[in-house]
């Protein structure tokens, strides 16, 4: 099973979930599965202390053209979408920042002057973390503009074993590397807080889970904040709020110091505990 | 004409608040700015800024491809060369995997699929009681965010150099990718407001090693500076040996999310909370730095 957190809005304690929700079911056989798919700010490793064992280069294929069988045709340039290949008299140029990576020009190269080379956006890392937890990141190398490369090979380099559950970390937003994220997920977490800001973004994270036809379910962390159009929201759109976390500033204060939510108040793993099971169990339907 | 990006790294350090709480006090220092919301797929400066919306434009972002059933004849070459997993063994395109890079079209042998541009989102010019806003709502599950943030901000940019005005301000997106890179792009100056927490101090140093290696002066403003003081002395630290300048702390204020909730910038709310007196002390830090030619 595998139970994705996202929330729209950043700083909604999407990682502080995810963790704690990782270290309750740490009891249980397997260990969860933990990937930090947020790979422009990846922070989980912060909370659940991986010792990395494995590490991967990863990125996109790009186009290398060979010179000496180029004809300066242009067919390449003409079928690429991103403009990430030019022909400029005798010259054809690549333009690895744009590229995505598709192959569409090596395929229509009439020359088969065009091979394919390996170009670097990041790199996927796994090791054991705590309490016996299967923990892989992705990073986006700093300049890199894509993240949704990373993430799919990510999501792509650990098979789970069977029966065990996998807790995807997304990033905030609502743009493709979420989609990529929470992609094939069997339920989806929504972390929000009882703010404007938060509810506006709670509900553009809930029209993903809409198109993507992935059940969700919404924590209201910082609860007692702002207001109660949050609630109002979930009412009108029967999204279940499972878990009200108040706000409580020790609870902030340990989370700066890098602990999780259940090293606080370890009374909420059995919250915890009981919302897998419930998802587990096709209780929560929206 | 002076861009200003603000910037964070990790979400929800409080990148708008402090954007707004800018926008207030440009115009209350008789400051002329345009604004932009950069965070084109979680927009939220419109909620504290109320804008009354002048244009409004489609984005049309990138294209999906389309299938005729009518001309395919199911010899599965479409599904062999896409390498985003978008078409399904029936033949279907997921248009939300789709990347939209047309290897598809061209080689499918009986000419049986097309691209079509999508609508992804849309941008606006809007007023507000502190000057022109410029933003953007990318709809949700859509690319191309860095594309629209370009838009937003060339839009924002031509508004400033048209009517002089002498500063833009763009409240930037999270994280360090495409629609960050877009962000930072053109900025004179980025404000990094971060918070001392173990996950806000890590994102700090891969937002600042970015604005770096895009050569954009950065410095640093510490929101909740009093919830973990620890982690402020590491922000302290780290800074020094960078030698980034910390142009202020901003204390823990449940005023600002009063503010919030009652749709005002936090200073123009209350002026004299805690929040709002530290961001004023920000501010003319600010305004000195863009003066002296940074």
């Amino acid at each position: 099973m595998k139970i994705a957190i996202a929330s729209g809005k950043g700083g909604t304690g999407k990682t502080t979930i995810a963790t704690s929700l990782a270290l309750s079911l740490a009891n249980v056989t397997p260990a969860p599965l933990f990937l930090d798919c947020d790979v422009e700010a990846p922070n989980a490793h912060l909370f659940l202390r991986p010792t990395f064992e494995r590490r991967q280069d990863v990125g996109i294929l790009i186009p290398r053209v060979d010179e000496s069988k180029c004809t300066y045709c242009g067919k390449c340039a003409e079928v690429c979408q991103y403009h990430a290949i030019a022909v400029l008299g005798k010259k054809t140029l690549v333009f690895a920042q744009l590229c995505h990576g598709c192959g569409s020009c090596t395929l229509v190269c009439p020359e088969r002057a065009i091979s394919e080379i390996p170009d670097v956006m990041g790199v996927i890392e796994s090791g054991t973390a705590r309490a016996g937890i299967t923990f892989a990141r992705g990073m986006l190398n700093i300049g890199e503009p894509m993240a949704v490369p990373v993430i799919r090979q990510l999501k792509k380099w650990i098979a789970p074993e069977s029966n065990q559950i996998v807790i995807m970390d997304a990033p905030p937003g609502t743009s493709c590397p979420v989609v990529e994220s929470v992609r094939g997920a069997d339920f989806l977490l929504l972390v929000t807080e009882p703010t404007p800001f938060g509810l506006h973004d709670l509900r553009l994270a809930a029209q993903i889970a809409r198109e993507l036809k992935i059940p969700a379910g919404v924590i209201v962390n910082r609860d007692g904040i702002g207001d109660a159009s949050v609630d109002a929201f979930c009412a009108a759109e029967r999204l279940p709020i499972l878990l009200r976390v108040p706000f409580d500033r020790a609870l902030a204060e340990g989370i700066a110091r890098g602990q999780t939510l259940v090293d606080v108040r370890p009374e909420y793993g059995a919250w915890f505990r009981q919302i897998v099971a419930q998802i587990a169990n096709r209780e929560v339907v929206r | 004409m002076k861009q200003l990006v603000i910037l964070s790294g990790k979400g929800g350090t409080g990148k708008t608040s402090v954007a707004a709480a800018f926008a207030h006090l440009a115009d209350a220092d008789s400051l002329r700015a345009v604004l932009a919301d950069a965070d084109v797929d979680a927009a939220n400066l419109e909620l504290v800024l109320s804008p009354r919306v002048i244009e409004e434009h489609d984005f049309v972002g990138g294209s999906v491809a389309v299938i005729d059933p009518d001309l395919c004849n199911n010899c599965d070459t479409c599904i062999q060369v896409c390498r985003f997993d978008a078409i399904s063994l029936s033949h279907h395109v997921d248009p939300i995997a789709c990347d939209g890079c047309a290897a598809c079209v061209y080689q499918c042998p009986t000419n049986a699929i097309r691209i079509e541009p999508q609508i992804a989102g849309r941008w606006f010019r809007s007023e507000t009681r502190y000057g022109p806003l410029f933003h953007a709502a990318l709809r949700p599950a859509q690319e191309n965010s860095g594309k629209l943030v370009t838009l937003v901000k060339q839009q924002a940019r031509l508004r400033a150099l048209d009517e002089n005005y002498p500063l833009v301000i763009v409240d930037g997106p999270p994280g360090i990718g495409c629609p960050v890179i877009s962000a930072v792009s053109g900025a004179d100056l980025a404000l990094i407001v971060t918070e001392p927490t173990v996950a806000g101090i890590h994102d700090l140093e891969r937002a600042l090693q970015t604005t770096a290696h895009f050569r954009v002066p950065s410095f640093v403003c510490i929101n909740k500076a009093d919830v973990y003081p620890d982690g402020a002395a590491q922000i302290e630290a780290h800074c020094r040996e960078h030698a980034i300048e910390i142009v202020g702390r901003i204390p823990f204020d449940q005023t600002v999310t009063e503010a919030m909730v009652n749709g005002a910038p936090v200073t123009a709310y209350r002026a004299d909370a805690p929040a709002s007196r530290a961001l004023r002390a920000v501010w003319e830090r600010v305004c000195a730095r863009l003066e002296n030619g940074q």
